[in-house]
Formats: C-alpha cells, structure tokens, sequence
C-alpha cells in the first residue's frame, strides 16, 4: 500500500475510532457508518494533510475509501504538476 | 397546576463528579478551588493574569463515558451536560415512565463551547488557518441541550437559556413553570458550563472582579470571586406522576420570580434582586415568615454581597438578620451558566438533609450586612421553604423556592 493511501486510512480509522486493520480500499462508507459530518470532518483532515483542496462537487461522489485515496492521488499529482508548470508571462 | 417534585439529580463539577461526592464535599467544606494549570493555546499553559486559582475540574475523561464521535463534535461543556443528565435521568427512571415527547429539556448555558472558539481563532489570526469543520456544532450554546436529547433520544421541547450567571435559574424555573402547567410531565433541567479558556481568564482579569486569593462569599475581607465551570442537572415531574409509579422524592419547587434591574450593565442594584425573591414567594405562595435558608448568588465581590444583602433585608424586614444564609462558591466556584443549577443541586441536597451547609474559608463574616452568615460547620435546620438566588450581569436576576420533602 502507497504513502498517500496509509495516511488516508489512518485519518478514516482516528475520525472514526476504528483499528486501521479494518479499513480496505474497497471499504465503502456506509459499511463504516460514515454520515455526512464524518465526510466533512475526514475531508478536512486529509486537506490539511496533503495541503489539497477537495471541490465541493467531488465530495458527493466519494463512496469507498478508494475513492478518497485515488482523489488524493490526483489533486496531490494535479498540486505537483501545477506547481513545476513554468511561469505564465503576459 | 400540578405541584413539581426533583426525582433525579445530576452533577460533574469541581467538587465531585458524582452527586454523592458533591454531597461529601459540600457539607465538609472540601474546595474545588486550586491552582490555575494548563490552559489550553495559552503560553506554557499560564494565562497571564493577576489571580492564580480557579475550581477546575480534573478528574473527568470525557472518553471514559463518551464515543469518540460525541467527544470530537462536541465541546467540554457538552461533555459535562451529557453525563451529568444521564446520571439525573437515570436516578429518575426517567425514560421508563414518561414518553420521549413528553420530557422538556431547558439548559443554561452562556458561554457554549468558548474554548473550541478561541482555539479556532487562534489559528485564523495567526496564520490564516481554516476553521475545523465541527467548530459550529461544537460553539453553538445549545449544544448541551441538543445532544442530551440526542443521547437520551428525548423529544420534547428542547431550548437553551442565556442569561449570564442566571442562566441555569432561569432554565430550572422555566422548567419548573412548563411542568407545573402540564405543557410537560417531566423535565430535564439545569446548566453546564466549561468557560476556563485563556481569552475568557483574561477578559475577567481585566474586569477587575477576580479575587487574587479564593473568594470568600459574604467575608469582610473579601476579594472577589473565582471562576469556575461544571454541570448539575435535576430532573423534575408532576407530583402525581411520581407518586404514581413510587418514585423516591427528593425534594419539591415551589416558585419562581425573575426580574430585570433595568439599570447597569454591571452594577446590580438591590429592588431588582428583591423583586425576583417577592415574586418566587408569591409564586410559591410562601410568606417571608417561611423562609429558612437562602443559597446566596454570593460571588465574593464587595459589589454583589453588599447588594444582595441589601436586597434581602428589602424583603425580609427585621427578619432578614434571621435567616440562614450560605455561598457554596467558595467550594465550586463560579461556573457563570452553571452556577445557579450547582448552587440548586447544593440547596435540595441541604433541604433532603435538614443540613444548611456553611461558606467555606470564610473566617470573619461581614458583620456590617447584618445577615446571619452560615460559617465554620453546616447547621441543622428542620422542614423549611429556602430560595436559591442568581443575579447576573447585566442586572437579570431570578431566584427559584424549593421546600424540604417530607
């Protein structure tokens, strides 16, 4: 398992007071009871530490904790891509 | 009108987390009062102010009672409220004879989750941070009374009550009014508070109200009050009820009077703490001859005393000199909302008793008020009427009646 989705587990399992043993990519949400103030909460932990911002839009569509582990991946790539783009001049 | 009756009782506070501990504590004078240590986002934990003491609550773990999802949505003050009412409820055998919906919940509570804020803030002022996503639920001041209706799945009217240092008065004597009415057989009532975050030391430091050393309600050397935070919750029901399903019955309320001095923001003045006791007694239907103990709001401040004095002999005459009178703060503290439900929880338990208990650390009462300052040891008192008084900033004043069950 890759960095950003141990981390990821480690926020799911701490937000929900759950050993990380039990968490699986194809773990879905609704298997972990997670509710809406959880999903709030658990986006904002992963914010914070990937220093990612998560669409609004996106958040919606999160169903299993694969899907937060592969959105991270993408901001986190799309955060690195931006950030090594060269200078825009006018 | 039905009569009301307390059937439970609740409490987590700086002199016990039990009610049975409270007990112990209040009537041997053991303080709550210690050291002021480790306060949160503050530098070193010391909040830099001249006073050093505050009644602190340490041997609470809020995990110990609570699922981690409660403990992270929900601030200190929330944690007192949940398990103080459980404790009440469940010496009530609440929910086994009154319906969800039936069972009003009325808190007291001023300062909601002023810890969670500050920290929040702190981030925001000094780095820009993002506020967490919980920081509303966990600030807003009813918080506690939503989540003990959450956690004990109550459904009734639900409302939080802020009115400074009477807010919790005023909750037990709404509640008290709902109940006796019939809008509702039974109640959850009382206040929480956990206020002991830095910007909240400071801004009373500034105040100049806090006593340098531990207050000494009613002294002549008094200094000032000490701050506090804690939980007390009664559980109240129509007499009918339960002396229907043979509840144990600790004790009765049987008035409350609420007035508004209408003059300072900080100056209390006497006719307005006289007028809330005229009308807790009319309300109870109790003469001044009645009285047998009065729970002071008795803070330690040179202002507040000295006026509540004033205000008891407005109302008692040449009996006011008569009549037993105690601050418990001097144990628990100033917990502001919370005060007048930990003050209330002291005043039934002294009735339940025919014990009076007495202000501790006080050694020289202050004689030039003219009242009859209960000091040194608690004394014995038969079946009485006593009222329990709160006066808060901003002139709000209310005062509940309470009558020795018998």
């Amino acid at each position: 398992m890759d960095d950003i989705a141990k981390r990821s587990i480690e926020i799911i399992a701490k937000a929900k007071n759950i050993p990380t043993d039990t968490i699986h990519l194809d773990t879905t949400f609704e298997e972990l009871n997670i509710d809406s103030l959880d999903k709030i909460n658990i986006s904002f932990e992963v914010e914070e530490a990937f220093s990612i911002e998560i669409p609004d839009e996106a958040l919606g569509s999160l169903k299993t904790v694969g899907d937060v582990v592969n959105g991270v991946k993408q901001l986190v790539e799309a955060k690195a891509a931006a950030g090594s783009a060269p200078a825009a001049t006018s | 009108m039905n009569r009301v009756v307390i059937t439970g009782l609740g409490c987590v506070t700086p002199i016990g987390s039990t009610v049975a501990e409270f007990r112990d504590s209040l009537f041997s004078g053991r303080t709550g009062i210690s050291p002021i240590v480790n306060v949160p986002d503050a530098p070193d934990g010391d909040p830099g102010v001249r006073y050093k003491q505050a009644a602190q609550i340490f041997d609470f773990d809020p995990a110990q009672h609570l699922d981690s999802g409660i403990v992270s949505a929900t601030n200190r003050n929330t944690h007192f409220a949940i398990v103080a009412a459980r404790q009440a409820a469940a010496q009530a055998e609440l929910l086994k004879h009154h319906a969800p919906g039936d069972i009003a919940i009325i808190m007291g509570c001023a300062c909601g989750g002023r810890s969670s804020e500050e920290h929040e803030v702190k981030g925001l002022y000094t780095r820009n941070a993002r506020a967490h996503p919980l920081t509303i639920v966990r600030t807003m001041s009813s918080a506690g009374a939503s989540n003990i209706s959450i956690d004990l799945r109550i459904t009734g009217p639900t409302l939080d009550i802020s009115t400074a240092c009477a807010s919790s008065t005023h909750a037990i004597g709404l509640a008290f009014h709902m109940v006796r009415s019939g809008m509702s057989t039974a109640a959850i009532c009382g206040g929480h508070e956990a206020p002991l975050s830095w910007g909240f030391y400071r801004a009373w430091d500034s105040m100049r109200v806090v006593s340098p050393t531990q207050c000494r309600p009613y002294a002549a050397d008094r200094d000032g009050m000490t701050l506090g935070e804690g939980a007390a919750m009664l559980v109240i029901e129509t007499l009918e009820s339960a002396q229907a399903r043979k509840a144990t019955i600790l004790g009765e309320i049987v008035g409350f009077g609420m007035s508004a001095d209408a003059n300072h923001i900080t100056q209390p003045q006497a006719e307005g703490a006289a007028a809330a006791m005229r009308k807790a007694l009319a309300d109870a239907n109790a003469s001044p001859g009645d009285v047998g103990y009065i729970n002071a709001h008795g803070t330690g401040t040179q202002a507040n005393d000295a006026t509540e004095a004033a205000a008891i002999h407005q109302v008692f005459g040449p009996r006011a000199s008569q009549i037993p009178l105690s601050s418990t703060k001097s144990l628990h503290g100033h917990a502001i909302g919370a005060s007048g439900a930990l003050e209330a929880l002291a005043t039934v338990l002294a009735l339940q008793e025919g014990r009076l208990p007495h202000t501790a650390g006080v050694v020289n009462p202050d004689t030039s008020l003219n009242i009859d300052i209960i000091v040194s040891e608690p004394r014995p008192t038969g079946p009485i009427v006593a009222l329990s008084n709160s006066l808060a900033f901003g002139g709000l004043n209310a005062v509940i009646a309470l009558r020795t069950w018998k």
